[in-house]
């Protein structure tokens, strides 16, 4: 690595439950350089940090021994290296499930680089009174409920640990883009004065991290919008040049397609203001940006501007917010809805006899409502099914839902049927924007070295 | 002529905190310049009104061919807090390519 001319970067996971195949794939036929895992949603390391409070789960993504397990032979064989957030909220201990996953499979030269930093809940209570984005509070506000505080690390820290020349790079949170920059950083020796190769190699980045739904994943509607064999739909790699030309593709005969249209549609994923993409590497515009079709299932991307990445570093802050109690029951035939609406108020007047109250206590009727509320005009379904949740700090209230729900069998109305049940702790989520100086960012390697 | 929003363009929908943001791509040029008269910013709030508080902002991409619409106070609030069945309003897009477009140019 380093002073390279051109890398292949492929996705081999774009969440936590992704599919296995398609990563292997990748490595096997795809000829990349290096592939990255990104399997860190929002929500996905407030639950790995829950599981390693509660003692029930390693804290790193639970399917990291298994992932590796597919993927490092084919990984071995063919000189490709991989990146990945696996690592949660014990990216130590992923590291060395790493090593001895690579150990069990006789990769007696495998070795890791661990990136370690992100997790700041033991700097935020000095800051009490940074300003919660979402709330407008101050941080004083959730500190005594905090659970997790991770900051989202930048590309310049994965071009650090890729410059270990480490089999895997394993960290906690790193903003999803930067994990693809990283590695570019890292071949081409890209610095933060280059805006216009930090502005490509972020858009690329984020047109790669959510794997599948570049290529064709999240895309399909019957009739208008076809995609050719997304049972097996091929994960995407960019071709990255030291210039910073990208071209996203995906291997040959892989199910998917990789167009105009389904980059068009990535491009845009989860951005607010188009010319005000921030990320922890660069303020990226993709307002001038225009994609072209460059061959079968590849296209070129052009027009990314980019300006200096901000002082800070944005912080996901998760904390304890009550318990989420929830039951469903299905009515269907003549009068269905009516049945399932009578057996939702009787479900409220029965928490409300027990002396249960809620924060918000929803009602849904799947199959009519559950998902876009309550619109005119709508033909009743054949068949609906009631969903009622509360949200409590109480555990015994949030039981009550489910419980409630079931005992409509035999004392609500005729028909209701495959109940279910269940109660979960609430991990909420906020954040916060935390100054660069303040966060210490250090890199353990494990192996030979 | 009464068509939808669905004839003349693809769309998809991505969250952020409480807000959602939901792309409208036109698949032509022509059809592109009736979507950025057709679309506005209230229309949309219109169509929202049953799942979102609002405001909804928008942006305008010509060289994609693509409106981005950012609707605030997405019903329920953050991804881990939420007790809606869709806490990432993954389902959402549905909505902007169901709204009703008039129009009067044959754009065949």
């Amino acid at each position: 690595m380093g002073n390279q001319d051109k890398l292949r970067i492929g996705t081999g996971a774009g969440f936590a439950g992704d599919r296995w195949e398609p990563a292997i794939d990748l490595v096997e036929r795809g000829e990349v350089d290096i592939i990255v895992f990104e399997c860190l949603a929002e929500r996905t390391i407030a639950r790995e940090t829950l599981s390693l409070l509660r003692g029930n789960g390693p804290g790193y993504s639970p399917k990291l021994k298994k992932r590796l397990q597919s993927i490092l032979p084919a990984c071995e064989k063919n000189n490709t290296r991989i990146v990945t957030n696996m690592g949660a909220a014990a990216p130590l201990s992923a590291g060395h499930a790493a090593t001895t996953v690579a150990k069990e499979l006789g990769l007696d030269s495998f070795t890791c680089a661990i990136l370690l930093g992100d997790d700041v809940k033991e700097i935020l209570p000095k800051h009490p009174g940074l300003i919660l984005m979402e709330s407008d509070e101050p941080l004083e506000s959730v500190l005594p409920k905090m659970a997790s505080a991770n900051a989202y690390l930048g590309a310049d820290n994965v071009a650090k640990a890729m410059a270990t020349n480490a089999n895997i790079v394993v960290t906690g949170r790193v903003a999803d883009p930067s994990l693809f920059l990283g590695a570019m950083m890292n071949a081409f020796k890209w610095s933060y004065q280059d805006y216009d190769k930090l502005a490509k190699g972020t858009a690329a980045g984020h047109l790669l991290e959510c794997a599948g739904q570049v290529t064709g994943g999240y895309f399909a509607d019957p009739g208008i919008k076809d995609v050719h064999n997304l049972a097996e739909l091929g994960f995407p790699y960019a071709d990255i040049t030291k210039d910073g030309d990208v071209i996203i593709s995906k291997v040959s005969n892989t199910g998917g397609r990789v167009d105009i249209e389904t980059c068009s549609e990535q491009l845009l994923y989860e951005i607010n203001d188009p010319s005000n993409y921030i990320t922890p590497d660069c303020i990226l515009d993709i307002t001038n940006v225009s994609l072209q079709q460059a061959g079968k299932d590849r296209v070129k991307i052009v027009g990314a501007f980019a300006r200096q990445r901000t002082p800070t570093y944005k912080v996901s802050v998760g904390y304890f917010d009550g318990y989420l109690g929830e039951g469903q029951l299905s009515y269907g035939g003549q009068n269905a809805v009516a049945r399932a609406r009578l057996a939702g108020d009787i479900v409220r007047k029965r928490l409300k006899l027990r002396g249960f109250s809620f924060d918000d206590l929803r009602v849904d009727l799947i199959g009519l409502n559950s998902l876009h509320g309550d619109g005119s005009g709508r033909v009743e379904p054949h068949e609906v099914r009631l969903r009622v949740t509360g949200k409590s700090d109480n555990r015994s209230a949030a039981e009550a839902v489910g419980w409630e729900v079931s005992a409509l069998y035999t004392n609500g109305p005729y028909g209701g049927a495959g109940d279910f049940s269940n109660v979960r702790e609430i991990l909420a989520i906020q954040s916060v924007l935390l100054p660069r100086e303040l966060v210490d960012v250090n890199i353990v390697l494990l192996g030979d070295t | 002529m009464s068509i939808t929003v669905r004839d003349l363009a693809h769309s998809r929908a991505g969250d952020k905190g409480n807000s959602v943001n939901i792309s409208v791509i036109a698949y032509r040029v022509q059809s592109f310049d009736i979507l950025v008269r057709e679309l506005t910013e209230s229309r949309v709030m219109d169509a929202y009104s049953t799942i979102a508080k609002g405001p909804v902002k928008r942006y305008i991409l010509p060289n994609l061919k693509a409106i981005n619409f950012v609707i605030e106070n997405v019903r329920g609030g953050s991804v881990t807090a939420s007790s809606a069945l869709d806490i990432h309003g993954k389902s959402l897009s549905s909505i902007m390519l169901a709204i009703p477009i008039l129009i009067n140019e044959i754009s065949s």
